[in-house]
């Protein structure tokens, strides 16, 4: 019998370790000016650089240092004041030069920390994830193997290769083991892999868009028996492209180790692979034959010798920090415990701060937001910030709703208009012809015909039992195609009754 | 015109007493004619080295202020990248590549109005000490046609001792300008490591390569040094100062009051008898023009060729890495669904030589997980200890002496089968490497043995190339005039065969 996850949990302590790869958001390339735009026609961003033509050489790029010094102090890292790029050496098609520039035994960030909160039954609680190592290096270019059933490249007919992003400057975010989750590992590595998006897009050094790669995350874990002095077999799951998936690959691998540990068997070391549709992971490259990478400094490049006083300029420079701004926003904004936790679970911090800033009421912005609009996304199956609703939008339509000019559920439609892609909230009005009815006249001939044809209910309205007035108002509704005030209907209608 | 030197071919040029077109069409007929027997080329550029000088003959007629080399000829080693033009580094790997792009010393050459004759032999990456490892066939050494003409700049050493052209460029990684220069009875320097720009330098072992000049003089060569040195950012190692005045300096030789200091351990037990004995006749001369002779002792040097054979190995089986079919040169094996792997192994097979194959094998066993401590690790050590003793001997030195090989010319194929008796040809040039200074090599006469060319070598502190050219100048003035006249007008007449490599026009090697 297999067991369940909590049985897991109290035979098994699980063992975090997580491998952030982040693309810095450069104009141009690691260790060449090519430009990094994504999504450009298929080797047009090369040179004979990041082509690895004979003869060309590298030349770091600034800016990806400065960008990777930033990431070093906002995740409370030590700045070596004397790095080395190193070289990775193994033969691959995607990689030019088949060695990977890299950072070895000298990287430029060390010894840092990021403190996580999860919202759990009993109440929030802090993990602090220790952080190893912060380093440089270039991403590989891509192949595509076309042919054979997997698509990867072993069985595949041929394969084509693209070296746009080869060369693509890479940042390592790399923890130390992470012990002491317990029943919460799952969800503590998507709220570190969460944080650490937060901060790095609070720094503006990449875009962070796991599903266009720009923030991945290798998540290794292994289980070890509560009385154990060892550590448990490690796996590492790669293609984890969100992060809801971290969380899903994290628990399928420790319900996939316990399995089997429980009949007997050995948990291999390898790599596997998260599959986004089923939620399980498939073997990879197996790391039982370690590959010897033969690392050495890379003697094209001198090494980085960050000066001090740059340091603290950077330091100085540093945004706040995501928790620090949560506290802020809680307390600005007047939420409570329960709706703040969905609202950061939901990811909608910056765009309902976005459309705060535009002048609407925190409020109305968050309702819209968390509510009819994360429905939506929800529904389609896409990230909210796809949609084609902005946070100006979202300013708009609650103005317009404050001006009385729409009720909430006329906005309803307004917000399925914009996200249609009929434009503005008051384009889709216009273009809609929705508007209120507010002219007293046209209701009162509403109401008149509402209350003949429902003569007894009406009749009971005016014998004083008020309850019964609601399907009166929701006839005049009906009868108005929605477009006229509740409010309104009900006052007036009252009045016609007598009440 | 063409047995004049660089200087002078460049006075007439200014003074228009001959056209570059003349004095390019005179090389290229000195190659068709000679190159047969001594095969310095790879690739001759006919075309592409005519309508160079055309443009430089329009520029001077228009008016234009001109470098002070515009017009004249030169031989480009083939490990350098020219766009456009046939680039192989002498390896069968790269066959018929075309580089899109000119290294940044071409570059220079061009903005300098030199015009670029072709491509010449070399070893293999570089790697040999007699163009024997090319994977073209060897070069021979214009004074004797059965020997080599050293390596691996052999092409462009053999080139400029023929008359084929009055300046090459080279690269010395572990002395293959200045053992070359040396067999050939020539000039060669290698610059300080990071004073010409190693981009488009096809690499053998970067912390070792260095480009540098060839000549038939020491100004010649300090002209040429000037036009390509200089701070390039697109190499990251490449030194951010002022170029040492080598022109200066080349024209002001001059050793009163210098400190010379001879190195103990680059002579004596290994050195040819006929190789000492001119060497210390340099010694003697310098020291009548009133220069001190101190010895210096130099004990980490004894270590110096393993550390190479560490270092140069590891770097290379890195570099030479990105050989691979997948985006340039040679592609074998792509046939009946092979994998990429597969075609990558059968490439380099076919492509890469034996002394490649063994540097490759020696680097990756070196820089093994569980070895690299031993071997990379401790050649590293050796390196910061010659480094010591070299900065040592430069607080007492101004320059340091050494012969630059301990042997002349041997024959073809004399020492290919025994790649240690090769390697120990090395001992004098490779200490400078490994420390990044810089080094010259100068014809100190014919060994009375076998009548063929000795080099002797001047060495100075990173960045004071300048002191090569100050005592090479004064020894070279104080040589010639003892011989009553340059060396190399010594050398036997070339028969004259005619190069059986096609002159090139547009589409490439035929």
């Amino acid at each position: 019998m297999a067991l369940n996850y909590d049985e897991i949990i109290a035979k098994y302590d699980p063992v975090l370790g997580l491998e952030v790869h982040v693309e810095l958001n450069t104009e141009s390339k690691m260790f060449c000016s090519c430009a990094t735009t994504f999504g450009a026609e298929p080797n047009t961003q090369t040179c004979p650089v990041c082509l690895a033509l004979p003869g060309a050489l590298p030349v770091v790029n600034e800016k990806a240092i400065e960008s990777t010094i930033k990431i070093g102090l906002a995740l409370n890292c030590s700045i070596a004041p004397y790095s080395r790029f190193a070289r990775k050496n193994y033969f691959y098609p995607d990689m030019p030069k088949n060695f990977q520039i890299s950072q070895y035994d000298e990287p430029i960030c060390f010894d840092g920390y990021v403190d996580v909160e999860i919202d759990t039954d009993e109440g929030p609680k802090h993990f602090r994830i220790e952080v190893e190592r912060v380093h440089m290096e270039e991403d590989t270019g891509k192949s595509l193997h076309v042919g054979g059933a997997t698509g990867r490249i072993h069985g595949a007919d041929y394969s084509l290769l693209d070296y746009n992003r080869a060369g693509i400057p890479l940042v390592e975010i790399v923890t130390k083991i992470v012990p002491g989750t317990g029943k919460y590992a799952p969800e503590v590595a998507k709220a570190y892999v969460a944080e650490l998006r937060d901060i790095l897009r609070g720094l503006g050094v990449s875009d962070v868009k796991m599903e266009q790669g720009s923030l991945r995350c290798d998540a290794n874990v292994s289980l070890m028996l509560k009385d154990a002095t060892e550590l448990g077999t490690r796996s590492e799951t790669k293609n984890v492209n969100s992060l809801r998936s971290v969380e899903r690959a994290i628990r399928g691998e420790m319900l996939r180790h316990a399995e089997i540990l429980e009949t007997g068997g050995k948990v291999k070391q390898e790599t596997r692979h998260f599959q986004e549709d089923t939620g399980l992971t498939r073997s990879g490259r197996s790391k039982e034959q370690a590959e010897d990478y033969r690392y050495f400094p890379d003697p094209d490049l001198v090494p980085v010798k960050p000066d001090a006083a740059w340091i603290e300029t950077l330091r100085a420079g540093l945004p706040e920090r995501p928790s620090i701004r949560r506290k802020r926003l809680k307390e600005q904004w007047a939420v409570p415990d329960k709706e703040f936790a969905a609202m950061v679970n939901a990811d909608v911090l910056d765009i309902v701060e976005a459309t705060v800033l535009l002048g609407a009421d925190a409020t109305k912005a968050r309702t819209w937001w968390l509510g009819e609009i994360s429905r939506v996304a929800n529904d389609k199956g896409v990230d909210i910030a796809e949609l084609a609703i902005t946070p100006a939008h979202v300013a708009e339509l609650i103005k317009l709703v404050a001006s009385g000019e729409l009720t909430d559920k006329l906005a309803r439609q307004v917000v399925e208009g914009v996200i249609a892609g009929e434009g503005t909230p008051s384009e889709v009005v216009a273009k809609r012809g929705i508007k209120v009815v507010s002219d007293d006249g046209a209701l009162m001939a509403a109401i008149e015909k509402v209350c003949a044809a429902q003569a007894d209910t009406a009749e009971k309205v005016r014998g004083g039992h008020l309850p019964a007035a609601g399907a009166l108002i929701g006839a005049v509704m009906k009868e108005t195609a929605g477009q006229a005030d509740a409010a309104k209907v009900r006052e007036l209608l009252l009045k016609f009754l007598g009440q | 015109m063409i047995f004049k030197t660089a200087t002078e071919m460049a006075d007439a040029l200014s003074k228009k007493d001959i056209s570059s077109v003349e004095l390019t069409q005179a090389h290229l007929d000195r190659i068709a004619a000679v190159d047969g027997d001594v095969k310095a080329f790879l690739h001759v550029d006919s075309e592409g080295a005519l309508a160079q000088a055309a443009a430089v003959d329009a520029d001077r007629a228009s008016g234009k202020a001109m470098s002070p080399l515009a017009g004249v000829p030169l031989a480009l080693k083939d490990v350098l990248a020219q766009k456009g033009v046939p680039t192989t580094a002498g390896s069968k790997i790269l066959q018929g590549w075309k580089p899109p792009y000119d290294s940044t010393v071409v570059a220079k050459l061009k903005d300098a109005g030199v015009v670029i004759l072709g491509k010449t032999n070399m070893d293999e990456f570089a790697m040999g000490s007699s163009t024997e490892n090319s994977g073209y066939g060897p070069t021979f050494n214009p004074w004797d046609l059965t020997r080599t003409p050293g390596g691996s700049s052999g092409g462009s050493s053999a080139a400029v001792a023929s008359f084929e052209a009055p300046l090459a460029i080279g690269s010395d990684t572990g002395g293959s300008i200045r053992q070359p220069a040396a067999l050939t009875g020539i000039v060669g320097v290698r610059p300080t490591y990071g004073a010409v720009s190693r981009y488009g330098l096809i690499a053998y072992s970067s912390s070792l390569d260095q480009a540098g000049p060839f000549g038939r003089t020491v100004l010649d060569t300090a002209l040429l040094h000037e036009a390509i040195a200089g701070h390039d950012a697109h190499d990251a190692t490449s030194i951010n100062a002022a170029v040492p005045a080598v022109v200066a300096a080349a024209k002001d030789g001059n050793v009163k009051g210098m400190k010379i200091g001879v190195i103990k351990q680059l002579q004596g037990e290994g050195y040819q008898k006929g190789v000492q004995t001119r060497f210390t006749e340099s010694l003697d001369l310098l020291a009548s023009l009133g220069a001190e002779i101190v010895e210096v002792d130099c004990p980490s040097f004894e270590y110096a060729l393993a550390a190479y054979y560490l270092i140069a190995p590891s770097e290379c089986s890195s570099n030479l890495a990105r050989f691979d079919a997948m985006r340039y040169g040679l592609r074998t094996g792509d046939e009946g669904g092979a994998s990429a792997e597969a075609v990558m192994a059968a490439t380099r097979d076919a492509g890469f030589g034996r002394e490649v194959k063994r540097r490759i094998i020696l680097g990756t066993y070196a820089l093994s997980s569980g070895y690299y401590d031993a071997y990379y690790g401790s050649a590293q050590k050796i390196r910061t200890l010659i480094i010591q003793d070299y900065a040592k001997a430069f607080a007492v030195a101004d320059v340091l002496v050494s012969p630059t090989a301990p042997t002349t010319a041997y024959k073809i194929g004399e020492k290919i089968d025994d790649p240690m008796a090769m390697y120990l040809g090395d001992v004098a040039t490779i200490p400078v490497n490994l420390a990044g200074i810089c080094g010259m090599s100068l014809p100190a006469g014919l060994a009375e043995e076998d009548n063929l060319p000795v080099g002797f070598q001047i060495m100075a502190p990173a960045m004071q190339d300048q002191r090569l050219y100050q005592a090479g100048a004064a020894l070279e003035a104080a040589l010639t005039s003892k011989w009553g006249g340059a060396l190399i007008t010594k050398a036997p007449a070339l028969q004259g065969r005619p190069s059986a490599l096609p002159t090139m026009s547009k589409g490439g090697a035929k």
